[in-house]
Formats: structure tokens, C-alpha cells, sequence
């Protein structure tokens, strides 16, 4: 080619590309490609399911009551740690640390909760199948809250007795019961909890219940609100003008988001999650315990004693998520949850034990498509330039948008 | 120029590369072999035609239905099935395990604990098993 032609295919590149910036959308995509932007925009969300395994999900008594339990450190063994102290309301309920510190340090990253209401299955490996039952996971948790039920039953009686009873009925008589019991504790207090009898154990465990209850009450109100790319994708597939919303670097990431980097292949739908476990071959860490994810929370979901069959459901002969759930199977094992991507850039650091520092190594990661561990990645090699990355990252930033928590939810009949 | 001139063409159409670029090197079929049926099975004992209870979409658990006649076209009673599938291009399964739960009418049966998580081409196949013998449907589904 002479440097003439040169000149003149680089002028017309430029031109095509002042051109597409100039339109910054429409024409830029297939009717294919534009069919996948309305799907993944917040606008294709559909309006919030009903929750029938818990009968005050939609009850705006129990959504405030469960407000106050969230950022209450009174349900904690030390007195400092509520739900809030790792799910930050001012960080998306997140913490921005690679391994959550309750009263301990736990060995997983903390989960944001927008939209998670949403999602079958809750925790990095799945192993709670309702907001309410994953509450109580960390009531529970030795490094976590590290309480037990009777003093959480305790804080009910002492501080929120009248509104607790005009959801759930009369407390128990607490008199006779141990300050510290729970099957979950330490060994004096699982064996204080088992010299109770049934019907107090029983009591005792519906309140701790109703705690996680009205905790979901408040939680599943919890949602992402409209980004960049929303505006973007909601102009461009009714036709209206996307000038300026996306900057061509992040318009080429998009692109290769629903394109070459096959993101979509996990991240998709309007909270760019398809809610189930992959294997990505991230790294494990040395200083972390051996953990095979969704192997093993397929078969703990089955067997908890909160899940959608037990007693304590308010739905217990519907619940088609367990009925169909696939455990013991190989592609499980060290699987993870697929987050959403929605605010992600605001949520270093990475992966389910915060592996990666920044975006740029998670892209790095995904590109390399490293061995796994254990199991088998699900990844390949995506050959992607440096530029290619950086558009990607540019991309992944325009899904910043708000958290809200939508205390308007009008009560509807669950059940 | 021409080439130039495709190049521009490209930019400002977004004739991008569409096709993505997919590990397992497995061709999505024609058009012509997609759809809800009805499909033959393989080696021909049964025909088949899906009903889903709503459109098909990603993300949700679903029930279909499903119709199996014999070669004859008379409905087939009393088969037992197992159902797979998944996506060849991606060489994942499905992420349920769904089950036949019932006969709904005759040669009409129920399948429950249908899920695809992404949209794209899904196979689904139906082993139908009756005294006939046993024999596969696959189904290509566009979600």
C-alpha cells in the first residue's frame, strides 16, 4: 500500500469512528446485539417475586422491624457486630475487604445483597435457599456474629417485644431458659441448648426464625437502580439518541462484553447474573482452608435445617428449586456464585475470597483462563489485547448506578 | 479501497463480529432444526412436540409438555423418560435436573424443573423409553 492509500484508509477509519461517536448508537449494532442490550438492561427486570417461605416478606411492619435488627450489634456475642458492621448500607452492603471480620475473620468475601432476594440460592456456594435462611447463617457463625439463639431471643423480648408480637404472637417465657444456648455454639452451650426440652428448643428456634424473617422483610427491599449503561442500552433499542452517554471505548466494551469476551455466558439478564455456580479456576488461597463450593453447599441446601422443605418455611410443598437441584456432580466442585456485575467496580476486591486487587487482574485472569485448582474451569483462553481489556473495564464502569431500598413496597398476599 | 471502504462500512453498521468465538468448536444447526417439533427421535421409534406451560426464557424454572406418538402416529402410554441437554457450544449441561412428574393426558406428559441460564442454542433431549424400546429426541431450542 503507498503511504497515499495509507493516509487515506486512516482518514476514513477516523471518520467511520467520529461518525459512530457522532451517533454514539443505533447503528452500531445487530438486531440480534440490540436484542441482547434490552435484556441486560435494568428495564427488562421483572417485578419482584413473591416469597411464599415467608409470610411477612412483603409486610412493610416486618421489612422495619428487620431494618432495625440488620444494624442492631445487640446480636452479636461481643456486642459489635451487626449485619451492617459487613454489609455496609454506604458501601452497597458490602465492606471493600478481601475476607468478612465479624467477631473472627470469616474465609469468604462479604456478598452484597441488592437484588439478591431475586437469586434461588444465597452465599458464594449457594448453601441457603431464602434470604431468611441465609440470615441466620451468620447469627450463627462462630467468626461471624457468633451468638447463640436464646440471647438472640433475649434482645427480641428486651428491645422489640411489642413489635415482634403484632407480627409473630406472644414471645415464649424466657425465665427458665440459659442466657448462651444454641445448637451452634461452643460445646457448653450446644449442651445448655440440648438440656432444653422440645417444645422450649422449638420456641426458642421460631423466634430466631422470625428474626431472619423480618431481617428478609427488610433485605429483598434492597435493589439496584439505573447506570450509564442503562440510559445507553434503554436509547438505543427504542431508537431515541445515545449521544454521550458511552464513550467509544466503552461502547468497544460493551461490545466485546456481549461479544468476543463471552461474559454474557454467565453474566447476563438484567442484573448481569445467571444465579448459578461456575467453576472460573480462580486461585485458591494458601492461608484459607480447601473449598469446593457448590459440591459442597448443593448438598448442605438439602439437609439445612431453615431450607424451603423444613418446618420453619411457610411454603413447604413448593419448592421446585430443591426439587430440581443438581448435587453430586463433578462440575460442581469448586464452583462458585456469579455475582452481578451491577456496581462492580465499586466493589474491590474480587472473587469469593477477594483474590484479585482490581478489575485489571480479574480481566487478566479471565483472558489467561488458568488451570483450576480442583475441578475443571469453565474458561478458555479469550485472546484479548490490552486494549480489548481496558475497553472491557471501561464497560464494566458504566454499570455504577444506585443502591436503593425501596421502604415504599406496598404489603401483597404471598401465599 | 474496497477494503477500506468495508472497513467504514463495518465501523458505522456494527457488523461486528457476531459469531462468537466459542471453545468447543460444536456448530449450531440450521435454522430449520429448531423449534418445539415435532422432532423424530433417532433411530425413529418416536416423534415428539413440546409444549411449554409459557414461553421459554432464560433464567426461570419452567414446566413443558410433551407429546410422543409412534411411528404410526397413535399416542405412546405409559413411557418413562429421562431428559439431558445442554449447550454444545459452551460444553455445559443443564443446570437443573428436570424431571418427567406425571401423565397429563394420553401420550401427553409433564416435564418439571426445566431451566436454561443464558440465552443462545440449548439442546434438549428426551429419552422416551417404553416395551417399543428406548430412543432419544434432541430438541434445538433458540432461548
Amino acid at each position: 500500500m503507498s503511504a497515499n492509500r495509507l493516509l487515506i484508509v486512516t482518514a476514513l477509519l477516523v471518520s467511520g469512528a467520529v461518525l459512530c461517536a457522532a451517533t454514539g448508537g443505533r447503528g452500531l449494532w445487530s438486531a440480534s446485539q440490540l436484542e441482547e442490550l434490552q435484556s441486560l438492561s435494568i428495564a427488562a427486570l421483572e417485578p419482584l417475586p413473591a416469597d411464599p417461605t415467608n409470610r411477612v416478606a412483603d409486610d412493610p411492619r416486618a421489612a422495619r422491624l428487620g431494618e432495625r435488627l440488620f444494624f442492631d450489634q445487640a446480636l452479636s456475642a461481643n456486642g459489635k457486630v451487626a449485619c451492617g458492621t459487613c454489609h455496609q448500607a454506604e458501601r452497597d452492603f458490602q465492606d471493600g475487604i478481601a475476607l468478612g471480620k465479624g467477631v473472627g475473620t470469616t474465609t469468604r468475601r462479604t456478598m452484597p445483597i441488592a437484588a439478591t432476594s431475586r437469586a434461588p440460592f444465597l452465599f458464594w456456594d449457594g448453601r441457603k435457599d431464602s434470604l431468611w435462611a441465609q440470615a441466620l447463617g451468620p447469627l450463627e457463625s462462630a467468626v461471624e456474629h457468633g451468638g447463640t439463639r436464646t440471647e438472640y431471643a433475649r434482645v427480641i423480648a428486651q428491645s422489640y417485644r411489642n413489635e415482634y408480637e403484632e407480627l409473630f404472637g406472644a414471645l415464649p417465657d424466657l425465665s427458665s431458659v440459659p442466657q448462651f444456648a444454641g445448637p451452634n455454639g461452643d460445646r457448653s452451650e450446644v449442651v445448655e441448648w440440648w438440656a432444653l426440652n422440645d417444645q422450649q428448643r422449638d420456641a426458642i428456634t421460631g423466634v430466631f426464625v422470625n428474626i431472619g424473617k423480618a431481617i428478609a422483610a427488610y433485605e429483598r427491599r434492597i435493589e439496584f437502580g439505573p447506570s450509564r449503561f442503562d440510559r445507553y442500552a434503554d436509547a438505543v433499542t427504542t431508537g431515541k439518541s445515545a449521544e454521550g452517554i458511552l464513550s467509544n471505548n466503552e461502547i468497544a466494551g460493551l461490545k466485546l462484553f456481549i461479544g468476543k469476551a463471552r461474559c454474557t455466558q454467565c453474566h447476563n439478564g438484567p442484573l448481569f447474573t445467571n444465579n448459578e455456580f461456575h467453576n472460573t479456576g480462580v486461585p485458591a488461597l494458601p492461608t484459607l482452608p480447601a473449598d469446593d463450593g457448590r459440591l459442597t453447599g448443593s448438598a448442605a441446601v438439602l439437609k439445612d435445617e431453615f431450607n424451603c422443605r423444613s418446618r420453619w418455611s411457610d411454603a413447604r410443598s413448593n419448592c421446585a428449586e430443591l426439587d430440581y437441584l443438581v448435587t453430586n456432580d463433578h462440575t460442581l466442585e469448586r464452583a462458585f456464585k456469579v455475582p452481578s456485575l451491577r456496581n462492580v467496580a465499586a466493589r474491590a476486591p474480587f472473587m469469593h475470597a477477594g483474590q484479585f486487587a482490581t478489575l485489571a487482574e480479574v480481566l487478566d485472569h479471565y483472558n489467561r483462563a488458568p488451570k483450576a485448582v480442583a475441578g475443571h474451569t469453565e474458561l478458555t483462553p479469550l485472546r484479548l489485547s490490552r486494549d480489548e481489556r481496558r475497553q472491557l473495564e471501561a464497560f464494566l464502569r458504566t454499570l455504577d448506578g444506585p443502591v436503593l431500598v425501596n421502604r415504599e413496597r406496598q404489603q401483597k398476599r404471598t401465599r | 479501497m474496497a477494503g477500506a471502504v468495508l472497513v467504514i462500512a463495518c465501523l458505522t453498521t456494527g457488523c461486528s463480529v457476531a459469531t462468537m468465538m466459542l471453545g468447543t468448536g460444536a456448530k449450531r444447526p440450521a435454522i430449520t432444526e429448531f423449534g418445539l417439533g415435532p422432532r423424530t427421535s433417532a433411530n425413529r421409534l418416536y416423534t415428539a412436540t413440546l409444549e411449554p406451560a409459557e414461553a421459554l426464557k432464560p433464567r426461570r424454572l419452567q414446566s413443558v409438555r410433551i407429546t410422543v406418538v409412534d411411528s404410526s402416529g397413535l399416542p405412546v402410554e405409559g413411557a418413562a423418560m429421562t431428559i439431558g441437554g445442554g449447550m454444545p457450544q459452551h460444553g455445559h449441561g443443564l443446570p437443573t435436573r428436570p424431571r418427567m412428574t406425571r401423565a397429563v393426558a394420553a401420550g401427553t406428559y409433564e416435564i418439571e424443573g426445566v431451566r436454561f441460564n443464558m440465552g443462545g442454542w440449548w439442546e434438549f433431549k428426551v429419552t422416551i423409553a417404553t416395551a417399543r424400546g428406548e430412543d432419544t429426541v434432541t430438541f434445538n431450542l433458540s432461548l
